[in-house]
């Protein structure tokens, strides 16, 4: 009787603590979403917490025009896209020779590439800072670009690896046979077989270049070429007072995360468990 | 197959991205920060080689103040390993037990981890605002006045005010580490410990923990050198303020060189900021070693 008692009364408890983690986890968002569709009486008193009264689709027009959240989010969009398709390209060519092809060094090689890992973005900032200062190209997307490729490369190149691993070989050696050539091989063989790994690695540089704010601040000081992490923080120096259109401002850059999140959480999930573990 | 597989121009080719992109971008810098890092130097100027000054004024000097920014980086890693690896924890291994929802209170907790942190301290500066902030706000509404403050404007306040959301955001990128950890444990394990007669608690403490080791150690790993990382979010939130109170290592190193001009000694807390990761990296590695015997 005890025994029934005490595990009838366990999933309580259970879910008791899960409720006030899932109330701690959302609770901020909850506040962000509501407050982005408020006016500034609501927020500061009248109706805090609650639900909007009446519905300020103005905060979002207001976010996107004279807030240039719509330029802001583009070139989020930009770098972005660039740096996924450069990673991929670039881990999935080097993994194949890593992985594949017979040639003195190669373990080597991939241990640098493995230490890349663990170097963090300080280590780089000043360096790549006054080489794109000599070469004039901060303030572009490139400048950019190219360190978050770099950054994101260790990372791709290990989960690359892991699922060349396990394309079989004889694969490769049927197609020797059929006489096609390395590249051949590669593009028509591995690339079509590698799929699962784009989405992976898609989603690990995703996240890194969508949210990354410290190169976003140092390399970029003209406005066109903000992106959303640094766009919000300008726009919140300047709309101290108002903070419906700054709700608006986050709410638009958090979207697409949360949109991408909704339809494929599992892989997500598993993805970050895949990174963290083999890293 | 041999002739195709040593084809050293496909070996060039393939490798030539990615190997430009890695020495230009992390290799070759890393070498010049160290160089740097010797330098008197404010960036315009042709800079002068002064050996290790830099290093011993990182813990000699008072007014560069980095000491009390390292301290301050210390105190997180300690909190998040004290505080937020055990939340973490609970939650998976309360979520792991296979309760049903578990998926979706899995993909709750996890999202925390996927919003930007930019974001994160925008929506924070909202709720610590002493004005209209929701927690003075609710402090005002129980009759609590005299407990409310400018959380981030205080001195005595700000370091907790400021860890918060950074402890908070990382729950749920752990509790899901650890959940997959707990996962891949045999059932059988935990049924046999069942059988001899082991509680819940029992089988927690004694077969699955001891059996998620591996995990947890990557997790405290993330945890001390991200703390010794973190930047983000205290740059958001205060940028170091009000009068360095919050400082991190970070926030220095970013003011020293791109506020102060100080390239040099801006470069030396960048080394010593990857020494000290590695450094903690291995003694880490080396105590769960230890544990383990």
């Amino acid at each position: 009787m005890k025994h029934k008692n005490s595990k009838r009364r366990l999933p309580i408890f259970t879910y008791l603590v899960l409720g006030f983690w899932t109330f701690i986890s959302l609770f901020p968002l909850y506040f962000m979403l509501t407050f982005s569709l408020k006016s500034n009486k609501e927020i500061f008193g009248e109706n805090i917490i609650g639900l909007p009264r009446e519905w300020l689709w103005s905060n979002y027009e207001a976010a996107l025009t004279t807030g240039n959240m719509l330029k802001y989010f583009f070139n989020s969009f930009i770098v972005t896209g660039c740096t996924i398709a450069l990673t991929l390209m670039a881990s999935l060519m080097a993994s194949y020779a890593l992985t594949r092809l017979i040639w003195k060094g190669r373990k080597t090689l991939n241990q640098i590439f493995m230490l890349g890992l663990t170097v963090p973005i300080h280590a780089a900032i000043l360096p790549v800072f006054i080489m794109l200062r000599n070469l004039r190209m901060t303030n572009s997307y490139q400048a950019l670009i190219i360190p978050y490729t770099a950054f994101a490369l260790a990372m791709a190149i290990m989960i690359c690896e892991s699922f060349i691993e396990n394309i079989p070989v004889e694969l490769e050696e049927a197609a020797c046979m059929d006489g096609c050539g390395v590249y051949r091989i590669f593009f028509q063989i591995i690339l079509p077989l590698m799929k699962p790994a784009f989405s992976t690695i898609a989603i690990f540089t995703f996240l890194q270049a969508w949210n990354e704010l410290m190169f976003a601040v140092i390399f970029i000081s003209d406005s066109n070429y903000r992106t959303l992490s640094v766009g919000i923080q300008t726009l919140s120096g300047s709309y101290t007072t108002e903070w419906g259109p700054i709700g608006a401002a986050l709410v638009i850059a958090t979207f697409p995360t949360l949109l991408i999140y909704i339809f494929m959480s599992k892989k997500i999930q598993d993805s970050l468990i895949a990174g963290a573990v083999k890293g | 197959m041999e002739k195709v597989r040593k084809n050293k121009r496909a070996v060039c080719i393939f490798l030539m991205p990615s190997v430009l992109l890695f020495t230009m971008i992390i290799m070759i810098p890393i070498f010049m920060s160290g160089y740097y890092s010797l330098l008197d130097w404010d960036g315009m100027t042709q800079g002068t080689f002064i050996g290790l000054k830099n290093y011993i004024n990182l813990f000699t000097s008072p007014s560069a103040g980095f000491m009390k920014t390292l301290g301050n980086a210390l105190l997180l890693a300690l909190l998040s390993v004290i505080i937020q690896l055990p939340i973490s924890l609970v939650l998976a291994l309360l979520l792991a037990k296979g309760i049903r929802g578990e998926g979706f209170f899995v993909a709750v907790f996890f999202i925390p981890v996927l919003i930007s942190t930019v974001v994160i301290g925008q929506l924070w500066l909202k709720i610590y605002n002493p004005e209209y902030g929701i927690i003075n706000m609710t402090l005002h509404f129980f009759g609590l006045d005299s407990y409310a403050r400018t959380w981030l404007g205080d001195k005595k306040t700000v370091l907790l005010a400021v860890f918060i959301p950074i402890l908070w955001q990382y729950v749920g990128y752990h509790m899901l580490l650890m959940y997959a950890g707990i996962k891949s444990v045999p059932p059988e394990l935990k049924e046999a410990a069942k059988i001899d007669g082991a509680n819940l608690w029992k089988v927690n403490r004694y077969v699955i923990i001891p059996m998620i080791k591996p995990v947890i150690r990557i997790c405290v790993i993330f945890a001390v050198t991200g703390s010794l990382k973190a930047f983000d979010l205290i740059y958001v939130l205060t940028n170091g303020g009000p009068s360095h109170a919050s400082e991190v290592p970070s926030t220095l190193m970013v003011d020293m060189i791109f506020g102060r001009n100080r390239y040099g000694f801006g470069s030396t807390i960048a080394i010593f900021i990857i020494f000290l990761c590695f450094f903690f990296a291995l003694v880490i590695k080396k105590f769960f070693k230890t544990e383990e015997l």
